[in-house]
């Protein structure tokens, strides 16, 4: 697959590192993110850190396409970042995410 | 005098507050027992099902209490029936509106938000600004100047705790608060923990209460007689005695100022009918170690971390003879708490990352 000439992709995972319904730290470059597994072996990205308290995400639970903070058990959609409700009041940025070789690519910028 | 004024100070814009900070103690790392992602993952699954099971129960109950406390109106067999009904009123909301508001009793975000607002009400806590109180609660768990729910500080307010048994300081208080929000008016407090945007909801919700007791009382004036207060409002204190005996547990007495759960909180062994009044919140080391597991796989988290945490209390009995006198110890030595001891199996030796967290800090 072709990059973009400003894009950066990185490797964040092998397929099969995360489970189905789960998610799973990475950290790069000074920055944490959430790489999450669905069910039907789709993934997605997020920053790592809860917007509310900054807890790491990949502690929490994941149902569906919610993960919930392991602190408080404030909720997001990590298709789209979109917080969903108190106490998770700010959204989450999101990162594509693309396969490529058997790894789950992220772009980080 | 002022030097023992700001030891004692318990605010979230005191000094304390400020130490908190300095040391450490907020929004740290907590301690966690050892158990396997897997195993965590199985244990948070959450369903509709056991939920709705007792909620319908918990309806049910007290709609037979209510209507035999009706029908018994005017003689000395409304008593026990008004008992019955105000505990179920009063003190089984209370572990409603601390599950739901976690939002982990049912799957479905909606049915936990419903019960979370009804139980509310019947337990007199505004739903807005104590879901973020709650979040404090959590993050600084019996942290001075952090954690707004330390039921008892230090010295012991041995008459505030009497009164609790019926709401009768901070019944009054809530409802005065929640006139204050009618105005749209929060306070210095509320505007520290509630982000801005939550704001108009507590407004908005506090105004509905306000017709509902407005309605209420209206009521009772229209037809002369306090029956209708009897079923709606008053159960909030006549019923609260049970909640406060469970509620006391939780942490009375226990260390302040540690980021370990298993010496600030306690887990207590219940029977069948406090368990359902209390939703298995007397597994409360676990409930905070691990809040995303439901209500209804907390005794199976109990059994997993077991070798990890200290000994159970057997019942209320137990656990009321080590509070008691600690509070009355407390009340002339501030300094005092009681130190919960971690079985030989539990994960605090040297090199352990738990270690450095399960000593007890020194008072602020």
């Amino acid at each position: 697959m072709n990059n973009q000439p400003n894009e950066t992709w990185v490797p964040a995972c092998e397929i099969g590192d995360i489970e189905p319904d789960d998610v799973m730290r990475f950290d790069h470059g000074g920055r944490t993110f959430a790489i999450y597994r669905t069910a039907d072996d789709k993934y997605y990205a997020t920053d790592g850190l809860c917007t509310h308290e900054k807890v790491h995400l990949a502690k929490g639970f994941v149902m569906d396409h919610i993960i919930e903070c392991p602190k408080h058990n404030g909720r997001f959609d990590f298709t789209t970042g979109k917080a969903q409700g108190a106490p998770a009041c700010v959204n989450l940025a999101t990162y594509p995410v693309r396969i490529e070789d058997r790894h789950v690519m992220l772009r980080v910028n | 005098m002022s030097a023992q004024v700001t030891e004692f100070d318990y605010s979230l814009l005191g000094k304390n507050a400020k130490l908190a900070e300095e040391k450490g103690l907020a929004s740290a790392e907590w301690y966690a027992s050892p158990i396997s992602r897997k195993r965590l993952k199985e244990l948070m699954q959450r369903r509709n099902g056991p939920a709705i099971r007792d909620t319908l129960i918990w309806f049910a109950l007290l709609g037979l209490t209510g209507f035999l406390a009706y029908h018994f109106w005017g003689t000395w067999w409304c008593v026990p029936c008004f008992v019955a009904y105000g505990v179920l009123y009063g003190t089984a909301s209370d572990s409603r509106w601390h599950e739901c508001g976690h939002r982990t009793a049912f799957r479905s975000t909606w049915m936990n938000d419903v019960v979370y607002e009804i139980a509310s009400f019947m337990v007199v806590r505004e739903s807005t600004s104590w879901r973020w109180s709650h979040t404090r609660h959590h993050t600084d768990t019996i942290i001075v100047g952090r954690d707004p729910e330390i039921a008892v500080p230090r010295p012991p307010d041995l008459v505030g705790i009497a009164l609790a048994f019926f709401i009768l300081k901070s019944g009054p208080k809530e409802l005065k608060r929640v006139a204050r929000h009618c105005f749209g008016s929060l306070t210095p407090d509320e505007k520290l923990y509630v982000p801005e945007s939550e704001w108009p909801r507590i407004f908005l919700i506090a105004r509905i209460w306000a017709l509902i007791y407005a309605g209420v009382i209206a009521w009772s004036i229209a037809i002369h007689s306090i029956l209708p207060l009897m079923f709606v409002g008053l159960p909030s204190f006549y019923g609260a005695w049970l909640m406060v005996v469970f509620g006391l547990t939780q942490h009375a007495g226990l260390a302040e100022n540690v980021l370990d759960h298993r010496l600030n909180s306690r887990t207590i062994y219940m029977n069948p009918v406090f368990r359902f009044l209390y939703w298995n919140m007397n597994y409360h080391v676990e409930h905070h170690m691990f809040p995303m597991v439901p209500n209804y796989n907390l005794p199976a988290l109990h059994a997993e971390l077991k070798a990890d945490m200290p000994r159970p209390y057997r019942g209320l009995i137990e656990t009321y003879r080590e509070i008691i006198p600690a509070l009355f110890r407390q009340k002339k030595d501030r300094t005092y708490f009681v130190r919960r001891e971690l079985p030989p199996t539990a994960k605090t030796g040297a090199g352990d990352p738990g270690y450095a967290h399960a000593r007890p800090a020194e008072p602020l």
